[in-house]
């Protein structure tokens, strides 16, 4: 059940969109794509919602296969980043389209609209046209417009991206909510890793059109499979051949076998949390993450010398991402292989 | 820019003194001329059965050309746009060609093809269809002269508004006729509605290709602009200005819907004008 994707490819032109990718979405939950511009997790999307055509692999909805099905038949809810409003339609003429091409009589549509404002709080707005809401308005009478049709699966592409920050923080507290009441099997895309942390029960990071791992945020965190995820999902430094989270940077005064010399090159605080840059004596610039109580123990000082012990660092064998071997692997067999080495501090 | 005021009085100016030499002058003498000697003559002269009959040839010719071409120019538009293939640049060359080929060109070549010794002329001569002299002829060649009207009018109007809108709909179960009904024809109704304009009002004023095909008969092949060609060759000046100004009227018709449909398309590209207060109000409450 749910949404599940069997070795889907898709090229335009000389580019690969998408490279023999396979996820499985469980029924209910709220899955995040999560990618650079480019690693085809929106393309992805309007694969399973109908609205690309595969070269090549199977979409699966709700156990039922519509790779062939066209878009209106799919049972799909999308909705776009620049809301893709009906323009000459008001509120009440968007959310009700689908009811209207369904031939739900006006009363009934009215009634179900008026239902749905409700939900994405936005009664008594339904004879507005889209130009005279702001832009959480219209994406929240997108969704709405998307959930009118109660669709099987609901999928979000970049949904708030068009948004300033704050409303998008206020949408995406909003969503979740929202997931929590309804249980639709959801999927939405993002660039920004905080976004797919607060919202996502379950994380696909893609590249260059593969899918590197997927899991929880915590697992993704925590036991990265490749240093693509490691440094994507999360701040990284690189040492070396080691990776390390900025807030496993132990700065210290006095020199010991397993610390390197380091020079303070700039302090900023960025409230409780302070962002210490440093440059290594061969040139290599890393930055710490102290809290405020931590940089006032230790009275650093821009142009100081200090001394940085790595705490927890990674390496991972081979160069970036590991080639998809046999292809077929799907992303759950990835999480936490071998090729990930972790080596605590003692 | 920041144009000072004495050069901004300069250039209006310019623009009305322009204007007035070569549109309001002409006009408004016609408009003089006809009615000199008060409404009788030019009333008299317009109720003739052949005048009568060439406003009534006239607005035949606009009742089939206009609806053709708009839905051939909205068709093609659609074509152009929505489904790139290599011979979109040779359809895109072809549709203007009544662009540039001079109307008495387009007129000799309907000749060439539907007289007694074309291609055409004689297999139709044959099924008792006679388009030469006659008004099949004549709508050919209104519909050629004003083709590309609609086309290029609605072609980067569907390009602007992109096909979110469209997908978007498709997702909520609407197939591809739905979809063009209800979301792509209504985006696109102001670019559709300027072509239609502008193809009635090159369909009303044709003579060159129209004078080629029709054979001029009185009271049969004469449309409005050859009855006021006809009048004005014999020396029938009274006729010849009242039927300029029915012409005239007609045109001014077509103006005014069209600038009236122009401002809408200004305040109207998004849908009804905004109400500031409204804008107000929703962006403020969305930060509550």
């Amino acid at each position: 059940m749910g949404i599940s994707v069997e070795g889907a490819c898709k090229r335009f032109g000389d580019f690969q969109a998408l490279d023999n990718v396979s996820i499985d979405v469980p029924d209910g939950s709220l899955t995040a794509l999560l990618g650079p511009s480019g690693s085809g997790k929106s393309t992805l999307l309007r694969a399973i919602a109908g609205l690309e055509e595969l070269d090549a692999g199977q979409v699966a909805i709700n156990g039922q296969d519509a790779t062939a099905k066209p878009a209106q038949k799919r049972g799909v809810g999308f909705v776009f980043q620049h809301y893709a409003a009906f323009k000459h339609m008001t509120v009440l003429g968007n959310v009700g389209f689908g009811l209207r091409i369904r031939k739900w009589r006006k009363p009934e549509v009215e009634e179900r609209v008026h239902e749905l404002l409700r939900l994405v709080q936005l009664d008594g707005l339904a004879d507005r046209y889209p130009d005279q809401l702001s832009g959480g308005q219209r994406q929240r009478m997108a969704l709405a417009r998307a959930l009118a049709v109660e669709p099987q699966v609901l999928l979000l592409d970049e949904p708030f991206g068009a948004l300033d920050a704050k409303v998008r923080k206020d949408l995406r507290a909003w969503l979740r909510r929202l997931h929590d009441e309804m249980h639709v099997t959801t999927i939405f895309v993002t660039h920004d890793q905080e976004e797919a942390m607060d919202v996502a029960e379950q994380l696909v990071v893609m590249n260059e059109g593969r899918v590197e791992q997927s899991g929880t945020a915590s697992d993704l965190y925590e036991h990265p499979a490749n240093e693509f995820v490691m440094s994507f999902v999360g701040e990284v430094n690189r040492l070396g051949e080691h990776f390390v989270r900025p807030h496993d940077m132990d700065v210290v005064l006095d020199a010991d076998e397993r610390t390197e010399q380091a020079l303070v090159q700039r302090i900023v605080s960025l409230g409780f949390e302070i962002r210490v840059e440093f440059v290594l004596s061969d040139g290599t610039e890393v930055w710490a993450q102290l809290t405020r109580a931590e940089l006032q123990k230790l009275e650093l000082t821009e142009g100081q010398i200090v001394y940085l012990r790595p705490g927890q660092t990674k390496s991972f064998s081979g160069d970036s991402p590991p080639p998809d071997g046999d292809g077929a692997s799907t992303p759950r067999d990835r999480q936490g292989n071998g090729d990930a080495e972790v080596t605590a501090a003692a | 820019m920041t144009v000072n005021p004495p050069a901004k009085w300069g250039l209006r100016t310019l623009a009305f003194g322009y204007l007035g030499l070569l549109l309001l002058a002409p006009v408004g003498m016609i408009f003089y001329k006809t009615f000199e000697s008060g409404i009788g003559p030019p009333v008299e002269a317009m109720t003739s059965p052949d005048a009568v009959h060439a406003i009534w040839l006239t607005l035949l010719m606009v009742a089939v050309a206009v609806p053709l071409n708009t839905v051939f120019g909205v068709g093609c538009a659609l074509l152009l746009v929505r489904h790139r293939w290599k011979g979109n640049a040779l359809i895109d060359a072809v549709i203007n060609l009544p662009f540039a080929i001079s109307p008495v060109v387009i007129g000799l070549s309907l000749f060439l093809l539907y007289g007694t010794d074309g291609w055409f002329g004689p297999t139709l001569a044959g099924w008792g269809i006679q388009v030469l002299f006659s008004t099949p002829g004549m709508i050919l060649a209104s519909v050629f002269v004003s083709l590309p009207f609609v086309v290029r009018e609605t072609v980067p109007v569907l390009q602007e508004i992109g096909t979110e809108q469209e997908q978007a709909a498709s997702t909520l179960g609407a197939n591809a006729w739905q979809t063009f009904w209800r979301v792509t024809l209504p985006a696109i109704r102001w670019g559709v509605a300027y072509g239609v304009v502008l193809t009635t009002a090159r369909v009303l004023g044709e003579f060159g290709a129209v004078t080629i095909v029709s054979g001029q008969i009185s009271g049969k092949t004469e449309t409005l602009p050859l009855f006021v060609g006809k009048a004005f060759e014999q020396f029938d000046e009274g006729a010849a200005y009242a039927g300029a100004i029915v012409l005239a009227l007609l045109a001014l018709t077509t103006l005014l819907l069209m600038s009236v449909g122009g401002r809408k398309t200004k305040a109207q590209t998004n849908g009804p004008i905004p109400v500031t207060g409204a804008v107000a109000v929703s962006t403020t409450k969305e930060n509550s």
